[in-house]
């Protein structure tokens, strides 16, 4: 399968603190409000990609200042794709508790995972486990 | 009453009806402090009749799921009623795909909810 034409890219190191994050959101959701993306297709990609930008900084890195999280964004016209690496030990995504089981409710890992799942077209993680990549396709509209 | 940064509280009879002040619940510390407010509704200002009004809000992530979760244990604790009204679809869509549709009782609005009180 050839490469997509990207028509845009933007490439961010960011310190492992809450909020860090910021910057590289809004310039996702600029680019896709710009580029005419349906707003349900926005919705997921903002939350997708808040997830796992919070996965990394809180959950992979521990909030450790020392410790920084990679952003690689890329769109195409009908494409876009989000890399997102940590510097933590990784985690095996297989083994998450499910979130919808009673027992792992209250369980603060887990919901954030099963959300870009649902969300996103393809969630793949590295085999460490602190590395993922997120695919959106966007929805035909007439 | 306490005062609120994330929430508007008002009472409708017997009712505490919350209101949400941000579009977009995301942001770690807003969470925190959601969360801390919530909490106190329940435990310092013994309200356990809460009414949650989305109608504000565009976009929650999974850490606001959250506090929701540990509110409505807090409110069941206190032998108290929850109800969540006027989610906008995408945000339904969230609650639906984790299944906590099942856990929270969603109204279509504000009448609908104080009358099932």
């Amino acid at each position: 399968m050839s490469e997509p034409r990207w028509i845009w890219r933007c490439d961010h190191t960011i310190p492992s603190q809450a909020g860090a994050g910021r910057q590289v959101r809004q310039e996702v959701l600029g680019q896709l409000q710009r580029h005419h993306w349906v707003d349900h297709d926005i919705f997921s990609i903002h939350l997708a990609l808040e997830e796992a930008l919070v996965n990394a900084i809180k959950h992979g890195n521990g909030l450790d200042l020392a410790k920084q999280v990679r952003v690689s964004c890329r769109m195409s016209d009908d494409l876009v794709q989000i890399e997102i690496a940590d510097e933590g030990d990784g985690f095996d995504p297989t083994r998450v508790p499910d979130p919808t089981d009673n027992r792992h409710r209250e369980c603060p890992n887990g919901r954030g995972v099963m959300l870009m799942r649902s969300f996103m077209d393809r969630v793949e993680y590295n085999e460490r486990g602190n590395c993922v990549l997120l695919e959106k396709r966007r929805t035909k509209t007439e | 009453m306490a005062e609120y940064r994330r929430l508007d509280v008002t009472e409708v009879g017997d009712v505490t009806v919350v209101r949400f002040r941000d579009q977009k619940i995301l942001d770690d510390l807003n969470i925190q402090e959601l969360g801390r407010e919530l909490s106190q509704l329940v435990e310092v200002e013994g309200r356990a009749r809460l009414l949650l009004d989305f109608s504000a809000v565009e976009f929650l992530s999974s850490a606001a799921l959250g506090k929701l979760i540990t509110l409505d244990k807090k409110v069941k604790a206190a032998d108290g009623t929850l109800k969540l009204c006027h989610i906008q679809p995408e945000i339904y869509e969230v609650f639906a795909i984790t299944r906590l549709n099942r856990l929270f009782d969603i109204k279509e609005n504000e009448a609908d909810a104080l009358a099932a009180f």
